[in-house]
């Protein structure tokens, strides 16, 4: 919200009687001015990452340091499956905060659609089967957000605080009135479970899935108009308007796509933990939105991307993992994700303001 | 010149705002700390004295209040005391949070005392935070009983355990000694940290333990806080941090299955033994693939069929509370008050992969 | 919505905008009457309906499940009105409980730990100004980054312990009713904790300045409202009295603990929507927030009451929200197209970004500026 303040058009430009139609396009607009500026931009973005990149093996070392088992191949394989979920979810979280908006009700989302892939599972539904009708429960819960946000034009965080209720209660409504208050391992086919413990070349395949969900969500953001597009909208929505790009078509698919991913995340979760309850994924939007923020997400919107977010999902789990090993005390976590996530915000300002001079520098049409 | 104006006034506002907060605060009288705490009468009781003989009333309204509604434990113990009520032709109502908060039970209690329930069962979620609204409940009232994780006593009538601290604490480490040959590291996975009764049972294991299995060493206490999720991250951080642990011991239901199936998944399946409380059903599966040996636990359907008798009982009179008073509990049979209105269910089932099958719940 | 700025600036410096006379509309706030009005036939239908519902006993229990929910609540809404959000107040709430707990176990008598307790709130009030305010960053990511640290902060101070052997005296005096009434006690600090709130945001030039930055922080600027200090103070009132949540938190269920109060801003925060204030700043008034919390605590109590289980209840908390802030921007649009249609067609409200300096930070923000200027 102060953001505004340095949002091109927010700056001080009285609305003197300016024509609509003469808005200025925002200078540093990735979409609009695909010149210098951009692959100034782009070079801040990879520096950014490269940042977390750096972060993670500083922790990684440190903790080796303390215990060499930190790195055996059970426990990389551990981390690998516990950060997979939560990439997942990081990935459809940036997709819509790119768009100015948020997705509260993911962990909401995940756990109706764990809840609902169980289900079929128990009553005998074939794996794949189960697992599509998994993500498109999620794509579901997503196209409601999407609808009231895009259609009804009402601030995304107000709505998705609210299906963050809306679904869960929905959720263990389902779990008590079947009677299933739980679904444990026993009750799943095998041939779900085994997705678990499944690996490729040494890889446990649940991480497989998620680096496979970052590429393409990556390429897309990246190199098709329609992804492009999504950064012009988070940058300044009425321009992006103005020049003719279809915001509330834009801004409902991102959240049918963050809706569908959490959807996925909530069969990841089924295969992983095997037993499921109406609580599963509790709280995860704060890790989620961390994950995001923490791997340089700007929270208002127009710059990140989502190969951040996936290092900055991978840095949170490690950090939960990794200070146990340390010797200090579990309870830390939650402190350190608050005081990374300042951190990185206060890191990606000061980088912003440097580009910012920068352009200046280059382009003297700035406000 | 407007800026000093109304930052001025601003201030004023802030001052006032802080006045306000510590008239309010500290509307007490001065120099209170901690242990000069006055004597305090009993919250609501009554002082009456029992009949033993007393018939229990028609209608009785019965109101049960588990930690956490949609927790497959408590939903087992909901039916035990749904079908007591049945049985005295009383009325049933199961209700309670959707979050297992120490504060979220409190408008709970506060719903079933304004419906005049006769009744009140209940698990604590915090030994404190409900007191002060069981004490209205019962000046209103209700007779409240306790079981599974008891409150303040001052604040119930009478609390049903499950079993004795020392034989649930004496039947697990006896477990973990047959598996691991009565040596080598040990470590327990709880839930949360200030669950009175994990608390007890954790200190009167290692208590027991180390008079009786002196090669035995409890290594670590970790928190799974009764989620799944957690429980599993806490038993593989577990395995990392102690390569050598011999055997680990959940005392929950939510920690014990979630330890097993991280244990059938891992390269320590049947390396490193595991045993604790468990529901049969959740533990089939490990039992029969042989990552768990043996578990125990009592029946939940008794232990709630129990607490409605014992509620029934003191809303009948027939029992105060006090030390001595004995009662009947439908096919159960006879029960107890011991001291401090405590009310023993009975020692923990063993299940093996022999007899888990006798079991559903 | 610069214009509505305009009777907090002195005359000569004002901006030149066209003067409206909007604003006096929007100090009442007729989306202060909608909410309101709900409430008043909520309780009207449940004390008919639901059995147990009007008495005075339960009006205490109902009232003391939103004592603290209206307490934060206050300044929060203030904090929203200039366009900002504060994420943190439910884990300050914790942590100052956490550091009561540890404070009073350590042995220091209550009348040193509160005051302390409250002078911790407006240092964790002060680190969110700081961050908002100096280095300029979004409230929405700073808040979100100190609701997990000082969370964190609580496990780190207390752990797992619950310190529960307060003072009965104390402890019975924050559930206790007025007389015999059951209204508890609380309730007449609390009463006037909120008329001051009130007084400040609708009838001073302070109050005005704060719609005048959620409006427009640049307009603001320039009609002579230092935003940074101002806002600033917010952060830090808000911080002071969420640790004077706390604190009432811990004497109310007679347990300090690191998870105290769990989750209680998505509760703060949904009164106050449910209130009509805007999420963007600039609009809302105080009456609608308490009758916004006052209708989230009846609908539960009520509920509770009927024996309808906690799942519902969370839908219908969801739905709440979420009718509360769609019912408006359809109603602005059914409006404005039933008004358009006769002066023509060249003014279609969304096609056209609204000629105010207000930049839309989201589509709702398309809604005509007349409009949003009315409710």
């Amino acid at each position: 919200m102060s953001e505004r303040a340095s949002s091109p058009v927010g700056t001080a430009e009285p609305a003197s009687g300016a024509s609509p139609t003469a808005t200025p396009t925002p200078t540093a607009s990735p979409t609009e001015r695909p010149g210098r500026g951009a692959a100034l931009v782009h070079r801040l973005v990879v520096v950014r990452e490269l940042g977390i990149l750096a972060a993670l093996l500083l922790l990684v070392v440190a903790t080796v340091v303390a215990n060499p088992r930190f790195l055996s191949g059970q426990n990389i394989r551990d981390l690998l499956i516990s950060a997979s979920i939560l990439t997942v979810l990081a990935a459809g979280q940036t997709v819509v905060i790119i768009t100015r908006n948020v997705d509260l009700s993911v962990g909401s989302t995940l756990g109706l659609s764990a809840y609902a892939t169980g289900t079929l599972l128990v009553n005998g539904t074939p794996v794949p089967l189960a697992v599509l009708a998994g993500v498109a429960v999620g794509a579901l819960c997503g196209l409601l957000n999407g609808v009231i946000v895009a259609v009804a034009k009402v601030p995304s965080l107000v709505v998705t605080l609210g299906t963050l209720y809306a679904i869960r209660g929905l959720d263990s409504l389902w779990a008590s009135q079947s009677g299933r208050l739980q679904i444990n391992a026993a009750d799943l086919p095998s041939g779900f479970k085994a997705i678990a413990g499944a690996r490729v070349l040494g890889v446990p395949v649940l991480f497989l899935v998620a680096v496979a969900v970052v590429v393409l969500v990556g390429h897309h953001l990246r190199s098709y108009r329609s992804g492009r597009e999504l950064y012009g909208i988070g940058s300044d929505p009425d321009a992006a308007r103005l020049s003719g790009i279809p915001v509330g078509r834009r801004v409902l698919a991102a959240f049918v796509v963050s809706g569908a991913l959490a959807g996925l995340a909530g069969v990841m979760y089924a295969a992983r933990f095997q037993t499921l309850d109406a609580t599963a994924g509790t709280g995860q939007e704060l890790f989620v939105v961390a994950a995001a923020v923490v791997g340089g997400v700007a929270i208002f919107g127009g710059s990140g991307s989502v190969y951040g977010a996936a290092l900055g999902a991978l840095l949170l789990t490690t950090i939960g993992a990794a200070l146990p090993q340390l010797g200090l005390n579990p309870f830390w976590r939650e402190a350190a994700v608050g005081a990374l996530i300042l951190a990185a915000i206060v890191l990606d300002r000061s980088l912003s303001l440097r580009l910012a001079r920068r352009l200046r520098g280059r382009n003297l049409r700035g406000s | 010149m407007t800026s000093f104006l109304s930052r001025r006034r601003l201030q004023g506002g802030v001052t006032g705002l802080a006045v306000a907060a510590l008239v309010l605060t500290t509307a007490a009288c001065g120099g209170t700390t901690r242990g000069e705490e006055e004597t305090t009468s009993n919250g609501g009781g009554a002082a009456a004295s029992a009949d033993p003989d007393a018939e229990i009333p028609a209608d009785l309204a019965v109101g049960f209040l588990p930690k956490q509604v949609n927790n497959p434990y408590f939903s087992v113990a909901s039916a035990g005391a749904e079908a007591a009520t049945g049985e005295f032709q009383g009325q049933y109502t199961e209700t309670g949070p959707s979050e297992a908060s120490a504060s979220s039970q409190v408008s709970y209690i506060n719903t079933l005392s304004q419906q005049g329930t006769d009744v009140i069962l209940t698990s604590a979620n915090d030994p404190n935070a409900i007191c002060s609204a069981l004490d209205q409940a019962r000046s209103a009232g209700s007779s409240v009983v306790t079981f599974d994780s008891d409150t303040d006593p001052e604040c119930r009538d009478v609390f049903i355990n499950q079993a004795t601290t020392e034989g649930i604490a004496q039947t697990q480490v006896d477990l973990i000694a047959e598996q691991t040959g009565g040596q080598g590291q040990v470590a327990i996975l709880s839930a949360t940290a200030n669950a009175t009764n994990q608390n007890t049972w954790i200190a009167a294991m290692e208590e027991y333990a180390a008079a009786e299995y002196p090669d035995l060493e409890f290594v670590a206490t970790v928190y799974g806080d009764d989620e799944d999720e957690k429980s599993f991250q806490e038993t593989q951080g577990l395995l990392q941090t102690y390569p050598d642990l011999a055997g680990i011991i959940s005392p929950t239901t939510v920690g014990i299955a979630a330890a097993a199936r991280y244990l059938s998944g891992s390269e320590f399946k049947g390396q490193v033994a595991l045993t604790g409380l468990g529901t049969p059903n959740q533990m089939r599966e490990y039992v029969q693939d042989g990552t768990v040996q043996s578990f125990a636990l009592w029946n939940p359907e008794e232990l709630g069929y129990l607490a409605a008798y014992a509620g029934a009982a003191l809303a009948a009179g027939q029992i105060t509370g006090a030390e001595g008073e004995t009662f009947e509990a439908g096919e159960l049979g006879q029960f107890t008050v011991e001291a401090d209105g405590v009310v023993v269910l009975g020692d923990p089932t063993v299940f093996t992969a022999e007899n888990i099958d006798d079991f559903d719940f | 919505m610069a214009v509505d700025t305009t009777p907090a600036t002195p005359a000569g410096q004002a901006p030149a905008q066209r003067p409206r006379t909007a604003s006096r509309l929007r100090l009442l706030g007729s989306g202060d009457a909608v909410i309101t009005g709900v409430l008043v036939l909520f309780l009207v239908v449940a004390a008919l309906t639901v059995e147990g519902f009007a008495s005075a006993r339960n009006t205490g229990f109902l009232l003391l499940d939103v004592v603290v929910i209206v307490l934060i609540a206050l300044p929060l809404t203030l904090v929203i009105v200039t366009g900002e959000i504060d994420l943190s107040v439910a884990s300050t709430v914790g942590l100052s409980s956490a550091v009561m707990g540890q404070l009073w176990f350590s042995g220091l008598p209550l009348e040193t730990v509160i005051p302390l307790c409250l002078l911790l709130g407006a240092m964790l009030g002060a680190v969110n100004g700081f961050f908002v305010t100096r280095l300029g960053l979004p409230s929405l990511a700073v808040t979100i980054g100190t609701l997990a640290l000082y969370r964190g902060l609580a496990f780190v101070v207390l752990g797992d312990r619950a310190v529960a052997d307060f003072p009965r005296s104390w402890t019975t005096w924050a559930i206790s009713g007025i007389g015999g009434t059951g209204i508890p006690v609380v309730v007449v600090p609390l009463l006037f904790l909120v008329l001051l709130t009130g007084v400040v945001l609708h009838a001073t030039p302070i109050g005005r300045s704060l719609y005048a930055m959620g409006n427009s922080e640049d307009a603001a600027r320039f009609s002579g409202i230092d935003v940074g200090r101002t806002k600033f103070w917010l952060f830090v009132v808000t911080g002071v009295v969420s640790a004077l949540g706390g604190i009432y938190w811990t004497l109310r269920y007679g347990s300090a603990r690191a998870d105290n109060a769990q989750g209680l801003e998505l509760q703060v925060i949904a009164a106050i929507l449910l209130g009509g204030v805007s999420i963007f700043g600039g609009r809302g008034g105080l009456l609608g927030v308490l009758a916004g919390a006052l209708l989230l605590g009846s609908v539960r109590n009520a509920l509770q009451l009927e024996n309808v289980p906690a799942d519902v209840l969370n839908i219908v908390t969801g739905g709440l929200l979420v009718v509360a802030v769609v019912a408006p921007q359809v109603a602005a649009r059914v409006r404005s197209r039933t008004r358009a249609r006769p002066a023509g067609p060249p003014s279609a409200p969304p096609a056209r970004p609204a000629p105010d300096a207000h930049p839309s930070t989201d589509p709702a923000a398309q809604v005509p500026a007349d409009q949003r200027g009315n409710r």
